[in-house]
């Protein structure tokens, strides 16, 4: 949210296998990215995308991504025929900690740095890749750090405080936008269920959820609003209340729509 | 009017006619810039068209192929340009599963108009990473378009319809016709998706031939003439979308069918067309169905090792006596 708050429309994103916060984020419609997790012919992608592959590009959506780490250079490209044609667009591409061991965050940081092009690359650091924690994956702590090797900025921010996240990203977009190139802004967060539905997360120490289930950013966000006299206890309710209901309509519309013609699978490989 | 060029002449022509017609073409790749590539296709264009579009990458096939795409999903009409096919598999998550099915995740929304051009072929020692002919790989993964050109007419033909379609095309290009000179027609003009070129009619056997195999399977069709067997010899120009029905009513005329084929034996692009004459022309069949292949090795280095690998016109030869045994010709 305190990334896709700075973007806007003329700009991307490109997300993850986890991309149905990024997808909200950007302006998707939640009814029709419901009918898609459900595999519904109304679906954005007509069923055939599903939870991990939601793309919708009249709202900067290139694309949620299954494979880890391979948005990192889609997002170059889309930033690159940014800059070729003159727009003033940016590119926010997001990646989980996992994905900054892959070869292509590598090949990607490379070419933007090198190019100069107009993206911010997001490390939604959550401390694991699955079920291996962070230190058991790559010998640092900090991923912004990587930025060094590329000669491009690279920040740590606590991802659970989402004003911090939105100075972070506005710093970045600004730099992108006035053409010095791509910035690293790392978010330090955690991924409260398993990996999968059905993942009972037993390689998280014990106490380790609920430390950082304190930390919920939403719940934050309205604490800071509440005591900055912004809004009162009862208008904070009501936000969280009409999100939850706008995400259960959107869920039961989703379970009515139709599902598709199983011939239509073989429609829409070729232009 | 024609004249004539080398391959990589023609091929040349066809990129420059259509980035001087559509500002959203840029090309991309390892040397392709000031270098002007290391088999000069791209000789010459860094200086007309300057390096933004005849852009010099690192070497990083997986990061500026997936840039392609990026490029292409948002309205840029990339060309990327792998210097030898081999490397596709340094970038084949990107190829396979993010290019080719960019379209159909997003249910049709998305277009991915690139090109991938790549080399194939054993070019004389040069080995197992440098030499081999993967266009298998990439007609067996929907959404791809495969071309695999003969002649420089078709290079130029073929390499304009490739970039002005809106679908990804993989682009196969044999190393060792880059320089081999053939009539390129004047101007404009686009070679066809899905259209075999029949390049010599027969009535005893057909020879489907691809890429550089095309000019051997014409040696032989010329040396077995003088016995008076005539060989019906197509050249498909690509594999994806295939000319299936120009193969079937050939084999229904000849009865006979070799595919000679650069690509390994099993699994291969033979294979694949075997298997659909066998029994789309089964009534018609006097023979089985032969194939003419690479050995299922990798490549080898040592010249006698690598000939004896790569589909020779003896190999040829020999297969299509085998299947014209007690057949009368003549």
């Amino acid at each position: 949210m305190g990334v896709c708050e700075v973007l806007k429309d003329g700009d991307f994103v490109t997300s993850t296998h986890r991309g149905h916060g990024h997808f909200l984020a950007k302006g998707g419609d939640p009814k029709l990215m419901m009918a898609e997790i459900m595999g519904r012919e109304t679906g954005y992608c007509k069923g055939k995308g599903g939870s991990m592959h939601i793309a919708d590009i009249s709202h900067g959506i290139i694309g949620a991504n299954g494979i880890v780490g391979a948005g990192i250079p889609i997002a170059a490209g889309a930033a690159l025929q940014l800059q070729m044609s003159g727009k003033d667009g940016v590119v926010a591409c997001f990646f989980g900690d996992a994905a900054s061991n892959q070869g292509t965050f590598h090949e990607a940081l490379n070419l933007a740095s090198l190019w100069k092009l107009p993206v911010v690359f997001i490390c939604e650091n959550n401390l694991y890749g699955i079920s291996v924690r962070q230190d058991r994956h790559q010998n640092i702590t900090n991923i912004a750090n990587r930025a060094i090797a590329y000669g491009i900025p690279g920040e740590v921010v606590d991802g659970t405080n989402v004003l911090a996240v939105y100075d972070a990203m506005a710093r970045a977009t600004k730099r992108a936008r006035g053409g010095d190139g791509p910035s690293l802004v790392e978010c330090k967060c955690y991924r409260w269920l398993g990996h999968h539905a059905g993942d009972p997360a037993h390689y998280r120490p014990a106490g380790e959820l609920e430390a950082w289930k304190e930390r919920c950013p939403v719940k934050l966000f309205g604490e800071r609003l509440i005591d900055n006299g912004i809004i009162d206890e009862q208008q904070s309710k009501q936000v969280l209340e009409s999100a939850a209901a706008e995400m259960l309509e959107a869920q039961a519309w989703a379970a009515q729509q139709p599902w598709p013609l199983p011939e239509k699978a073989l429609e829409d490989v070729y232009v | 009017m024609s004249r004539e060029l080398t391959q990589a002449e023609a091929l040349r022509e066809a990129l420059c006619e259509e980035m001087r017609a559509d500002k959203q073409i840029f090309i991309m790749g390892e040397d392709v810039g000031p270098h002007g590539g290391i088999f000069t296709v791209t000789k010459g264009m860094f200086d007309e068209f300057g390096g933004e579009r005849v852009r010099d990458t690192p070497i990083s096939e997986a990061g500026f192929v997936g840039a392609a795409l990026g490029a292409a999903i948002i309205g840029g009409r990339p060309i990327a340009e792998l210097m030898f096919g081999d490397f596709a598999a340094v970038a084949m998550d990107q190829l396979v599963n993010q290019i080719a099915k960019a379209r159909y995740m997003s249910g049709g929304k998305v277009k991915a108009p690139l090109v991938v051009r790549l080399t194939i072929g054993a070019r004389g020692s040069t080995a197992a990473q440098h030499s081999q002919s993967p266009h298998a790989w990439f007609m067996h993964t929907p959404g791809l378009y495969v071309a695999v050109p003969s002649t420089p007419a078709d290079c130029k033909g073929l390499l304009k319809t490739a970039i002005r379609n809106d679908n990804p095309v993989v682009f196969c290009e044999h190393k060792k016709l880059y320089f081999v000179k053939g009539q390129v027609p004047d101007g404009d003009y686009m070679t066809p998706f899905g259209v075999a070129d029949i390049k010599r009619q027969g009535k005893h056997a057909t020879v489907v031939a691809i890429s550089i195999m095309v000019n051997k399977a014409l040696a032989v069709a010329d040396k077995l003439a003088r016995e008076g067997i005539e060989l019906e010899v197509i050249d498909p120009r690509t594999l994806v979308p295939m000319d299936w029905e120009t193969i079937f009513k050939s084999v229904r005329k000849t009865g006979r069918l070799v595919v000679m084929d650069e690509g390994c034996f099993t699994g291969s692009v033979a294979a694949e067309i075997a298997s659909k004459v066998s029994k789309e022309c089964f009534d018609y069949l006097d023979a089985p169905v032969e194939r003419v292949c690479a050995t299922d090795t990798p490549i080898p280095f040592s010249p006698p090792l690598e000939e004896f690998v790569i589909p020779q016109e003896d190999d040829l030869e020999k297969a299509v006596r085998s299947i014209l045994v007690g057949a009368a010709c003549a």
